[in-house]
C-alpha cells in the first residue's frame, strides 16, 4: 500500500546518461506498468528505487518518506527499503530450498518464528506453490521458480512489489494465465506493484495505468491503457503500442490527399486533428480501415494471410501498402476478399502526427 | 505490518549510510591490493632490481655477462627447441584424441577420458624417473634387455637426451589441449557442423572446414599452456639432462643458485637469468595475446542436441587400439615402472620377485627423519597454501568481479601474472625480498616457501572462484539485499554458499599440485624444510634410485587417494 | 508428384533416466512439391525429430523415407544416405552460420564444396545476396550481424544450391517480434522464386497458420490431424488441436431439455446451438472473436473486466461460475459492470473426459 514519488531523477552510468530529469507519481493500491522498449532506462530507473544504483540528482520518496535524496545526502540502504522484488531471471538462490527462500526476508527482519511459519505457509499457497516447500529450485520449472520469487517477494514487503519482465519468457496461453494470478493477488493482499516489461499488451492487460518511456530515458505518458491507447501523446507511443500504418498527406486548395505516388483526395474539410502549417502523416491501426464499396479510395489486395481469429490482408494504396485486420469470424460470414480484388477503403479514428525524419523509424 | 515504516523512522542518521564510513567494498579492495603487492609485486620488483642494479646504482654489466655466456646461450637454446616439439606434439597427440573422443564412435569413451587425464595428476619428475630407470643409456632395463637380446653394443634408445626431454613431457603435457579441445567439442552447437553436412560437405571436409577452425581458439589456448609451461619446467630436463650435461634455462639457474650456496653473488647471478627467461616467457604470452585474439568467436548456442557421431567403421577398432597402446606408454609403463623398482633391493637387480623386498618403504617412511620431515612439511605447506588462497582467491575474484573498483585490470594482471612466471623464478624473487632485503629474514624456514607457494598458487583459486563468480547474477545477491540483509549478510547467507562448491576444488586444485611441489622448494629448502618433492628428488640425485622410487610410489598413492577423495566429495554435491 | 514421402517412420530412443522413449511413432507423410507445409506441435511432440530424420541426421528406428521417389533411409534394406547428398537446404534455430568465416565465404560454401570455379561462385553468391537483401554485405562477420541478418545468411546459404527441398526449424524463433514477420515474407517470396518444398517445424500457430499451404499438428510422437490453415482452425477434431490453433473459451455445460445450460447454474440457458450426440455433459469450445455481445438479447450477464487494446477490446464475462474472454471491434462498447447478453453464433463440442485429459495436460506444461 506503498506510494512513490521520483523527483527530478537523473541517472549516469559511467559518463552515459540513462535517465534525465524524470518525475513520477505511483500511487497506493495500483498496479503501475513501467513500460518501454529495451534499454530505455526503466530497469535503472528501478533500481535506483532499490537501492542499489544512485541516481545523480533528485528526490525518492517512499509513502513520503524520502529514502534517497541527492542534495540531503540521504541514501536508506536497500534492505531498509522495504521493497519486494521479482527479478527478471528470478533470482531464487539455487542452495536453499522453497521453503527457505520464502522464510528468509522474514528472518532478516526478524519476525516472530510463528508468524513465519504462518505468513510464508499464506504466501505459498496464493502462487499454488504448496507441496513444494522441500523442493530445491533447480527441481521447479521456470514457471514455478517464478511463483517462488513472487512468494519471497510477498511476505519480504506487503507494501510494495516490483516485477522485472517476469513472464516475458513464457509462452502466450501461460503469460494469460499469470496476468490473472498477479491481479488475483494484488486484489486480495492490495500491495501497490510495480511491473517493468517491454511488451505493451501485457501491461495493457494486466496494469492500472502505465507509463512509457522512449529510449532516451524520458517519460513520454502516463494513463490508463485505454487512456494511451485512444490517445497517444505522440508517434513514438502510437507505434510502440500497436501495430501501425503511416500515410503522408499533402494539402493543396482546400483538400486533403493521401500522398502515394499519385495523389489520392480524401477529404475537403480539415480533418480533425490535422497539424495545420506542418508536415503531416496520417497514423492509422489496422482495424480501423474498414473494406467500404461506398468509398472513392480504391486499393488493391495484394496479399492476405489467415492468422486464425484475424485475417491480414496487404492492400496495396498508390505506392503505399497497408495493412487491414478483419476478425476472421465477420469475414467467414460474410463476402470473401481475394489476392487481387479492388476494394474501397473508409478511415476510422485516424491520427495525425508531424512527419519528421527521425519519426519515420 | 510495516516493514518500512519501522526502517524510515531512522530518518534521522541514515546519512551516515551514505558511504561515510568506510565500506565493505572499499575495505576489500584495498587488502587486496596490498596482500598482491606484499605476495606478488615486491619478490618480481627484487629480481629486476637485483639484476641491473648494484648497490644501488644502476649496473648492467651482470646482465651483459650472463647474456654473453655461451653456456646459457645454450641452455636457451635447448629451452626453446624443447618448448617448441613439446608444444607441437602434445598438440597435435591432443587434439586427435580429443576429437576421437568427442565426435567418433569410438567406445569405451568414459574410461579414456579418464585415463587420459592421468598424466596430468602427477609430476612429470616421475615420469623422467621411470624412463630413466628403463631407458638410460648405461643401466636402463629396457636398454639392457634389448642388448642382450640383440648383442648390440650401445643403447638402443637414449632417454638422456633433448630427444627424451621432449618425449616425457609431451607425455605429461598434452592432456593440455586435450582437456580444452574435448570441452570446446562439448559445448559446440552442433547445427554449425550440421549445416555443413546440409550444404553438401562430407565428414572430412566438415572437419577441415569447420570442426577444426572452430576450436581453434581452444588449440591454441592449450597449447600456449604447454608451450609455457614447457619453458619454465625444470623436474625432467634436470633429473634426464644432468647427467649428459644437457641444461635448459631452469635447470641452469638451479645450478647456479645451488652452487653459489647462499651467497649473493650466486643468487644475483640466478636472477639475471632468470631475468632472461622471463624474457622468453613474456615473448610467449604476447604471442598467446596476439593468437588467441585474433580469433574469439561464440559457438555456444541453441538447443542442446547430441552431436552426430561419425561412424569410424573399420578404422575403429585399430584406433582402439592405438588409444590403448598409448596410454600403456603414457601411463601405466611409468607408474609400474616405479613401483617395481620401488621394490627392489638394489637397483640394478633384474625385475624379479626374489629381488623384491618392503625395506625401502620402511626405511624412508619410518626410519628416515628427513622423509619424515618432508612429509609433515609438505602437509603443512599444501594445506595451509590451500586454504590461505582459497579465501584470498575468492576477495580477489570478489573485488574483480562484483566491486570493479577502479584498477581492477591491474589487480587481475598482478594475482594471475604468478600463473605464468617460472616457479624457479618467483622462488629466486622471494629469496630476493625475504632474505634480509626489508629487515625480515625467513631464508631457511617453512614461511618462505609458504610465501612462494601462496603467490605461485593464488592464480589457481583466483580462476576457479571467478568463474563460479560469473555464474553468481547479480541479481541473486540484490535479492537478499531487498529482502532484508545487509551487504555482509547478503554476502555470507547467498554468494559465499553459492560459490563454495568452487572454494573447496579450488583448495585441492592448490592442495594436490602443491604436495608434490618440485621446482620452487628445491630452491627455497633448509635443513629442515625439505618438501616431499624435494626429498625425492635428493634421493635420486644422491643415487639412491631404489629408495626415491619407493617414495615416489608412496606419493603416487597418495594423490590417487586424494583425488578420489576429491571426486566423492564434490560427486556429493547437487542443485548448486 | 510426391516430394517427400514418409512411411511407417518411429524413432525410439533409449536413455538412462527415460529408458525407451517414441519419439515418432508410425508416421505416414506425404507432401506435394511446391507446397510449404508445418509441423506444428507442443515441445516434445517429435516435431524436430521427424524433421531431422527427413535431413538425414536421426536414424529411423523403423519405416521408409522417399525424397522425389528415391529412398534416402529405408530401414528394412539398412539404406541410409548421408545429409550431404539428400540435396536439402535447411535453416536452423540456431542460425548455424560459421563465426570463423564472413558473410561471402558462409553463402559460398556449398559451392566451394562441389568445386565451383570462382566466377561462377562470385555470381551466384551476389545474387543470393540480393535475393535476401544483403547486397554488398559480403565482407562482414556474423558477429557483427543482427540476429534477422544472421538468419538471412543462412538462408542465402540455403538457397544458393537450388535445392527442390527446403527445411526450417523454428528458424524465427530466436529473432524479436517485428524481424519474425518480415522474415516470414521473406521466405514465402523465395519460395514463389525459387520453387522449393518447404518443411517448416515450429511451436507458433499463427507462424504456421500465415505461411503454410497444409499444417499437420502432432502430439506425443504422434500425428493429430492434417489439414489446410482454415480447416484445422474452424473445424478441429479435438480439443487438443482446438486450444493448440488459437485463444479458445472452453465451458463446461449441463444438456437438460434441449437446452444448454452452463455447469452449477440453471437459471437461463445460453443461447447456442445444442450438440448432436446427445450426451448430458459436455465442453462448450468457442473462440473469443466468434462471441457475440449485446445490449438486448442472449445470456444475460455483466462484463466483469475490459480492457481496450488497440486492435479490439477484450471483455471478460461470466456464465455460471466459469470465465470467458470476449473479444470485440472498437465499435461495441460496453462499460465495467454494466449489464450485457452474451450470444454464441459459432460453437463446437467436445466431450467431458476430454476436458479433463487436456486439463491436466495444461497443468503438466505448466509445471
Amino acid at each position: 500500500m506503498a506510494s512513490v514519488k521520483f523527483e527530478n531523477i537523473t541517472i549516469n552510468y559511467g559518463k552515459k546518461n540513462i535517465i534525465k530529469n524524470l518525475s513520477m507519481d505511483i500511487r497506493e493500491n495500483e498496479i503501475m506498468g513501467l513500460v518501454g522498449p529495451s534499454g530505455c532506462g526503466k530497469t535503472t530507473l528501478i533500481r535506483a528505487l532499490c537501492g542499489f544504483i544512485k541516481p545523480v540528482t533528485g528526490n525518492i520518496y517512499l509513502n513520503d518518506h524520502l529514502v534517497y535524496s541527492q542534495e540531503k545526502r540521504i541514501n536508506i540502504p536497500p534492505e531498509k527499503r522495504g521493497i519486494g522484488v521479482v527479478f527478471q531471471d528470478y533470482a531464487v538462490w539455487p542452495h536453499l530450498s522453497v521453503w527457505e527462500n520464502v522464510v528468509y526476508p522474514m528472518k532478516k527482519h526478524k519476525v516472530p518464528k510463528d508468524e513465519i511459519q504462518k505468513r510464508a505457509t499464506y504466501a505459498l499457497e496464493q502462487v499454488r506453490m504448496t507441496g513444494y516447500e522441500r523442493h530445491m529450485p533447480s527441481q521447479l520449472s521456470g514457471g514455478q521458480q517464478q511463483r517462488v520469487a513472487i512468494a519471497r517477494a510477498l511476505v519480504s514487503s506487503d507494501e510494495l512489489i516490483i516485477l522485472d519482465e517476469p513472464i516475458t519468457n513464457l509462452d502466450a496461453k501461460l503469460r494469460e494465465k499469470m496476468i490473472i494470478e498477479i491481479q488475483m493477488i494484488q486484489k486480495k493482499i492490495g500491495t501497490t506493484i510495480i511491473y517493468i516489461t517491454h511488451d505493451q499488451e501485457t501491461a495493457l492487460k494486466l496494469c492500472n495505468r502505465i507509463s512509457i518511456m522512449e529510449p532516451d530515458g524520458t517519460l513520454v505518458q502516463i494513463g490508463t491503457g485505454e487512456e494511451i491507447t485512444k490517445t497517444p501523446k505522440n508517434r513514438f507511443v502510437f507505434t510502440f503500442i500497436g501495430v501501425t500504418n503511416f500515410i503522408p498527406i499533402i494539402e493543396k486548395n482546400g483538400s486533403w490527399y493521401f500522398n502515394v505516388d499519385d495523389e489520392i483526395e480524401f477529404s475537403h474539410n480539415m480533418p480533425a486533428g490535422y497539424l495545420k502549417g506542418k508536415k503531416n502523416v496520417m497514423g492509422i491501426r489496422p482495424t480501423d480501415i474498414m473494406f467500404d464499396e461506398s468509398s472513392k479510395i480504391k486499393g488493391k489486395i495484394a496479399h492476405s494471410v489467415f492468422l486464425g481469429d484475424q485475417y491480414d490482408y496487404f492492400v496495396q494504396l498508390g505506392s503505399k501498402e497497408l495493412r487491414i485486420q478483419r476478425n476472421s469470424f465477420d469475414i467467414a460470414s460474410g463476402r470473401e476478399y481475394n489476392e487481387g480484388d479492388i476494394v474501397g477503403l473508409s478511415f476510422l479514428h485516424p491520427y495525425y502526427f508531424e512527419d519528421t525524419k527521425e519519426a519515420s523509424l | 505490518m510495516s516493514l518500512f515504516r519501522a526502517a524510515s523512522h531512522q530518518n534521522s542518521d541514515l546519512s551516515k549510510l551514505d558511504g561515510k564510513k568506510i565500506s565493505l567494498d572499499n575495505t576489500l579492495t584495498i587488502l587486496s591490493f596490498v596482500i598482491l603487492i606484499i605476495v606478488v609485486v615486491i619478490p618480481m620488483t627484487m629480481i629486476v632490481y637485483n639484476t641491473f642494479f648494484f648497490k644501488g646504482k644502476l649496473d648492467t654489466r651482470l646482465f651483459n655477462e650472463i647474456i654473453a655466456n655461451p653456456e646459457n646461450i645454450s641452455a636457451m637454446r635447448n629451452t626453446i627447441i624443447v618448448a617448441f616439439w613439446v608444444t607441437l606434439f602434445g598438440t597435435i597427440i591432443g587434439v586427435f584424441f580429443a576429437w576421437l573422443l568427442g565426435r567418433s564412435d569410438i567406445p569405451l569413451k568414459g574410461m579414456m577420458r579418464s585415463m587420459f587425464t592421468i598424466p596430468y595428476m602427477f609430476p612429470p619428475f616421475f615420469g623422467a624417473m621411470a624412463w630413466d630407470l628403463l631407458l638410460s643409456p648405461r643401466g636402463g632395463y629396457f636398454n639392457k634387455w634389448f642388448m642382450n637380446l640383440t648383442g648390440m653394443k650401445t643403447a638402443p634408445i637414449n632417454i638422456n637426451s633433448l630427444g627424451g626431454i621432449i618425449f616425457v613431457e609431451t607425455s605429461y603435457y598434452f592432456p593440455f589441449v586435450f582437456m580444452q579441445v574435448v570441452s570446446a567439442l562439448e559445448r559446440m552447437d552442433p547445427t554449425l557442423e550440421e549445416s555443413a553436412r546440409i550444404a553438401g560437405a562430407g565428414q572430412g571436409y566438415v572437419i577441415r572446414k569447420i570442426t577444426l577452425p572452430l576450436v581453434r581458439p581452444a588449440i591454441s589456448a592449450g597449447a600456449f599452456l604447454i608451450l609455457i609451461s614447457s619453458l619454465s619446467h625444470f623436474g625432467v630436463p634436470s633429473i634426464l639432462g644432468f647427467s649428459q650435461n644437457i641444461f635448459t634455462l631452469p635447470t641452469k639457474i638451479y645450478q647456479l643458485i645451488s652452487r653459489a650456496s647462499g651467497e649473493f653473488q650466486g643468487i644475483r647471478e640466478g636472477a639475471a637469468l632468470s631475468v632472461l627467461l622471463v624474457i622468453v616467457v613474456m615473448l610467449a604470452l604476447i604471442l598467446q595475446k596476439i593468437v588467441l585474439k585474433s580469433g574469439r568467436y561464440d559457438i555456444i548456442k541453441g538447443k542442446s542436441m547430441r552431436p552426430m557421431l561419425i561412424k569410424l567403421r573399420k578404422a575403429k577398432y585399430p584406433l582402439l587400439i592405438l588409444s590403448f597402446a598409448s596410454l600403456f606408454v603414457i601411463v601405466v609403463v611409468p607408474l609400474v615402472m616405479i613401483f617395481l623398482v620401488g621394490l627392489l633391493k638394489a637397483y640394478g637387480l633384474s625385475l624379479t620377485p626374489n629381488n623384491f623386498t618392503f625395506n625401502n618403504y620402511k626405511n624412508v617412511l619410518f626410519e628416515s627423519k628427513m622423509v619424515k620431515d618432508s612429509i609433515f612439511n609438505s602437509l603443512f605447506l599444501s594445506i595451509s597454501a590451500g586454504l590461505i588462497c582459497m579465501f584470498l582467491g575468492v576477495m580477489v575474484a570478489y573485488v574483480i568481479n562484483k566491486i570493479k573498483p577502479y584498477g581492477k585490470g591491474l589487480l587481475e594482471i598482478i594475482s594471475v601474472l604468478p600463473y605464468s612466471i617460472p616457479g624457479m623464478v618467483l622462488a629466486i624473487g622471494v629469496i630476493l625480498a625475504w632474505s634480509g632485503a626489508f629487515g625480515i629474514n625467513l631464508y631457511n624456514t617453512i614461511w618462505i616457501i609458504l610465501i612462494a607457494y601462496i603467490a605461485r598458487y593464488l592464480a589457481f583459486s583466483m580462476k576457479s572462484a571467478s568463474a563460479s563468480l560469473q555464474q553468481v547474477h547479480y541479481s541473486l545477491e540484490e535479492a537478499a539485499r531487498s529482502c532484508g540483509a545487509s551487504h555482509m549478510q547478503s554476502l555470507t547467507d547467498v554468494t559465499v554458499p553459492l560459490i563454495r562448491p568452487a572454494m573447496v576444488s579450488g583448495f585441492f586444485l592448490i592442495f594436490l599440485p602443491a604436495m608434490r611441489e618440485l621446482t620452487t622448494s628445491v630452491l627455497l629448502y633448509g635443513p629442515f624444510t625439505r618438501t616431499l618433492g624435494v626429498a625425492i628428488y635428493s634421493l635420486k640425485t644422491d643415487g639412491n634410485l631404489v629408495q626415491a622410487s619407493a617414495l615416489a610410489s608412496f606419493t603416487i598413492l597418495l594423490i590417487i587417494v586424494c583425488n578420489a577423495l576429491v571426486r566423492f566429495i564434490t560427486k556429493d554435491r547437487k542443485g548448486v | 508428384m510426391d516430394q517427400i514421402e514418409l512411411i511407417h517412420v518411429s524413432k525410439k530412443f533409449t536413455t538412462k533416466t527415460l529408458g525407451t522413449v517414441t519419439a515418432v511413432n508410425n508416421l505416414n507423410l506425404k507432401i506435394k512439391e511446391g507446397e510449404c507445409f508445418s509441423i506444428l506441435g507442443p515441445s516434445g511432440c517429435g516435431k524436430t525429430t521427424t524433421l531431422r530424420m527427413i535431413a538425414g541426421f536421426e536414424d529411423l528406428s523403423d519405416g521408409e523415407i522417399y525424397l522425389s521417389g528415391r529412398p534416402v533411409s529405408v530401414k528394412e534394406k539398412n539404406l541410409y544416405i548421408p545429409p550431404e547428398k539428400r540435396g536439402l537446404g535447411m535453416v536452423f534455430q540456431s542460425f548455424a552460420v560459421w563465426p570463423h568465416m564472413n558473410l561471402f565465404e558462409n553463402v559460398a560454401f556449398p559451392l566451394r564444396v562441389q568445386n565451383i570455379n570462382k566466377t561462377e561462385i562470385k555470381k551466384r553468391v551476389e545474387e543470393a545476396l540480393h535475393h535476401t537483401n544483403l547486397d554488398g554485405m559480403g565482407k562482414a562477420y556474423p558477429s557483427d550481424l543482427s540476429g534477422g541478418q544472421q538468419q538471412r545468411i543462412a538462408l542465402a546459404r540455403a538457397i544458393i544450391t537450388n535445392p527442390k527441398v527446403m527445411l526450417l526449424d523454428e528458424p524465427f524463433s530466436n529473432l524479436d517480434p517485428k524481424t519474425r514477420e518480415s522474415m516470414r515474407f521473406e521466405i514465402k517470396k523465395l519460395q514463389k522464386k525459387f520453387n522449393f518444398t518447404i518443411i517448416f517445424v515450429t511451436h507458433d500457430q499463427s507462424e504456421a497458420m500465415a505461411i503454410s499451404d497444409r499444417m499437420m499438428v502432432m502430439d506425443m510422437g504422434n500425428i493429430v490431424q492434417v489439414d489446410t490453415p482454415t480447416n484445422l482452425y474452424n473445424k478441429p477434431i479435438n480439443r487438443f488441436v482446438h486450444n493448440f490453433l488459437g485463444k479458445s473459451n472452453f465451458t463446461r455445460v449441463i444438456i437438460e431439455n434441449n437446452k444448454v445450460y452452463p455447469r452449477n447454474d440453471k437459471s437461463q440457458p445460453l443461447s447456442c446451438e445444442l450438440p448432436n450426440n446427445g450426451e448430458r455433459e459436455a465442453v462448450l469450445a468457442t473462440r473469443p472473436n466468434t462471441i457475440e455481445l449485446n445490449h438486448t438479447n442472449g445470456y444475460k450477464t455483466k462484463i466483469e473486466k475490459r480492457i481496450f487494446l488497440t486492435n479490439y477490446i477484450e471483455y471478460i464475462v461470466k456464465v455460471g461460475d466459469q470465465i470467458i474472454q470476449v473479444q470485440t471491434p472498437h465499435f461495441d462498447e460496453f462499460k465495467e459492470g454494466q449489464t450485457c447478453y452474451v450470444k454464441f453464433p459459432s460453437v463446437m463440442w467436445y466431450s467431458a473426459e476430454e476436458d479433463l485429459k487436456d486439463n491436466e495436460r495444461d497443468c503438466r506444461q505448466i509445471i
